[in-house]
């Protein structure tokens, strides 16, 4: 689809506007060059800056009643933002919100600077999203479904990797089972495991710990620890209070 | 891990859609048995005379192929929404275009190309010969894509809406007429010793506006509904 | 007052563009009426007889107005729902919707005349001809759009939605048109065809230009009536709106 040459497209410009053909050309190119390599996804954490999520005077309004409104905050990279608030209040709307799936009413935010609007698809790679569904298909097995998901991110982790992530995340052996003979428990492990092939920095989990046991909740804390002192970010909803290593949370209260 | 390129997400996405649908095959055969039963209807209507049936066939075919593809495009996003996949592919770093193109891509050889296989069959029960024949299945060949990159615009924005299949129809039908025009007018036209070269170059037309027109439309749709 | 002073935008606002409308769609409403009138009165009292169809052709004088207006009206509709897609702003949206009705009813007036101009005239009641296929498509399309917006609940979503329907509605428009066509000269050899117009005498174009125009005044006064309630309606929660219905 990149591969044809700039010139073929392109030849009126060069016949009539010789001096800038070099200077749109070279333009053209370094789209095209941006293009391909966002689409390779391979680049590891610490080659890339510090990261930084901020909010700036945001405001969300669903269904004609406003949620909440002039909401600031700035989270570095390394640390997690706890977002707090009663039911009801808007905490799965500001998580839509960072995802970039629910539209920005008032306010802005910023991933390292630039709204995300304006980074779109340089955002997404950055970011990896857990709900309140899990996102797996009932009919397929966990093998194929992690396979899929780890597809969508441009990335095809073979069989031993997923052998060891399912077994770092409680649910070992059961490659291929068809999900919808797991219990709720095992599925929701298997939907977070996603988290452990993403390359993604900012992590949006809406209420991970819900259906988790103890050693569960441990696994999950540990994990985030673990991704947080690698230069990542978190952003959590959760109705428990939960310790992520020693590591301490950014409150974040939303109220009507 | 290794990286995949464009080309094998895409392939990724068909070989999911195509497994899921080989493990419930009773929801793709079912629009291929609504197409034998709607184009059967017909004759059952308006009698068994054999120069009536002849020339209302491949009007019929098509009408019936029409419906038929439209059965089935309700499940185009509606079970990936409904589990929460459709989000991940919305946020994953694939762009949600070639997705679209993926999914549509699936649905034209899960229930367009059967359709296309079928249609000689019961052209056969209408009395077509064979040269009405194959240019039946050239039409749909060349139409049924078209229908289903069009049908996964109406998909997308019915998607999670009370009263979604109905409504699918009723926004969709009217996008079709003009490949239904040129297709079933095609083989008519051909029978009328005109020939079915213009027709079917407008086919071919249609088929690429829409190859670089709905996905963007589709897209547009399925992130409003995903808001 | 020079144009830079207007601040155009500023009616973009609900609130401002609800009072402008309340002041402007009662001339738009005098003018429709008194153009409607000027208008039937050329259509009945002035126009000739037509030599091959008699004083049925009068019928023209409603027809070819309504159906040029709900070509019109969606083409307008079309473009404030682009308006509001590509700028995100919620008036758009609601002029969308206020246009839909409207259009609906043009086309289906078009339709009705349609009929009633073909029973005398050619013994039947409906007549495949290409306008009147077209205009029947264009129906359906209207009702789609009408009952996209029904069926979904949150408002800025279904007007998103909408939009993008109307938009792809508004590619497809002449496509169908052009293959409605074609179907027609294919099958009919256009013996039958209300398209076929008598030859206009100046007077019966005067007529249908006067008619075209008081169409669009009706359709400026009602849009524009009919926004105001939307307008209410979505922005119920708001100060203004509980000042207002004070």
């Amino acid at each position: 689809m990149f591969c044809f040459p700039v010139e073929t497209v392109f030849p009126l410009e060069k016949t009539l506007f010789p001096r800038d053909h070099a200077r749109f050309i070279r333009s053209r190119l370094c789209t095209w060059r941006d293009v391909i390599s966002a689409h390779s996804f391979n680049q590891p954490f610490d080659l890339k800056p510090a990261s930084t999520l901020s909010f700036s005077k945001l405001g969300c309004n669903r269904g004609g009643r406003q949620l909440f409104q002039n909401v600031d905050c700035v989270l570095e990279a390394g640390r997690w933002l706890y977002v707090a608030g009663a039911n009801g209040v808007g905490k799965t709307s500001l998580l839509r919100m960072v995802c970039g799936l629910a539209p920005i009413e008032a306010g802005d935010i910023l991933w390292n600077g630039t709204p995300i609007h304006a980074q779109a698809d340089a955002y997404r790679q950055d970011l990896c999203y857990l709900g309140h569904l899990n996102a797996l298909q009932e009919s397929m097995t966990v093998q194929e479904n992690l396979v899929f998901t780890a597809a969508l991110g441009g990335l095809a982790p073979d069989a031993a990797q997923t052998r060891a992530v399912l077994k770092q995340f409680g649910v070992p052996g059961r490659e291929h089972q068809l999900v919808r003979h797991l219990s709720q428990g095992q599925k929701r492990r298997v939907a977070l495991s996603r988290l452990a092939l993403s390359p993604a920095r900012l992590w949006v989990l809406d209420e991970p710990f819900v259906a988790m046991d103890e050693a569960g909740v441990r696994m999950l804390a540990d994990l985030i620890a673990a991704h947080l002192t690698q230069g990542g970010l978190a952003v959590l909803t959760s109705h428990q209070q939960v310790d992520i290593g020693t590591i301490p949370a950014q409150m974040l209260e939303l109220r009507a | 891990m290794k990286t995949l390129g464009l080309g094998s997400v895409l392939l990724a996405v068909l070989r999911r859609e195509v497994s899921l649908a080989l493990r419930q095959k009773g929801e793709v055969l079912t629009p291929l048995v609504f197409f034998v039963v709607i184009a059967s209807l017909f004759p059952l209507g308006v009698g068994p005379e054999s120069a009536l049936l002849q020339r209302m066939a491949p009007g019929v075919l098509w009408v019936s192929a029409l419906l038929a593809a439209m059965l089935s495009l309700q499940r185009l996003f509606a079970t990936d929404y409904a589990d929460g996949s459709l989000e991940q592919m919305a946020l994953s770093s694939t762009p949600l275009g070639l997705l679209v193109v993926a999914k549509a891509i699936s649905h034209f050889l899960l229930s367009g190309l059967p359709l296309v296989l079928m249609a000689p069959v019961l052209g056969l029960q209408f009395g077509l010969d064979g040269r009405a024949l194959g240019l039946l299945m050239l039409t749909l060949l060349l139409g049924t894509p078209t229908l289903s990159l069009i049908g996964s615009i109406g998909a997308a924005l019915t998607l999670g809406v009370r009263g979604a299949g109905v409504l699918l129809s009723l926004l969709i039908l009217p996008l079709y007429i003009p490949v239904l025009i040129f297709g079933a007018g095609a083989v008519e036209s051909d029978a009328a010793g005109m020939g079915a070269g213009g027709h079917l170059s407008l086919l071919a037309a249609m088929l690429v506006l829409s190859i670089f027109f709905a996905p963007i439309a589709t897209t547009t749709a399925l992130r409003i509904s995903l808001e | 007052m020079k144009t830079s002073d207007i601040h155009w935008f500023k009616f973009s606002s609900p609130p401002n563009f609800y009072w402008l409308a309340g002041r402007m769609w009662p001339w738009f409403a005098t003018l429709a009426a008194t153009l409607t009138l000027i208008g039937l009165w050329i259509a009945f009292f002035v126009a000739p007889i037509d030599a091959q169809q008699g004083q049925g052709y009068r019928i023209i004088f409603v027809h070819v107005p309504a159906s040029q207006m709900a070509m019109f009206i969606y083409l307008v509709m079309a473009a404030w729902a682009g308006f509001g897609l590509a700028f995100n702003t919620r008036l758009s949206g609601m002029m969308a919707s206020a246009l839909a009705p409207t259009g609906a009813l043009f086309a289906f007036l078009s339709l009705l005349t349609g009929a009633l101009w073909g029973k005398p005239m050619w013994g039947t009641w409906w007549v495949w001809d290409a306008r009147l296929t077209s205009t029947l498509i264009l129906l359906f399309l209207y009702l789609g759009f009408l009952a996209l917006q029904s069926s979904i609940d949150d408002a800025r979503r279904a007007d998103k939605a909408c939009a993008v329907l109307a938009l792809v509605g508004v590619v497809n428009v002449p496509i169908i048109y052009f293959s409605v066509n074609w179907w027609n000269t294919l099958h009919q050899g256009a013996s039958v065809s209300l398209s076929k117009s008598p030859s206009m005498a100046a007077p019966m174009l005067w007529g249908m230009l006067i008619m075209v125009v008081a169409f669009w005044m009706y359709t400026i006064a009602v849009t524009l009536a009919r926004v105001r309630t939307i307008i209410l309606d979505r922005e119920r929660h708001t100060e203004w709106v509980k000042n207002a219905v004070e």
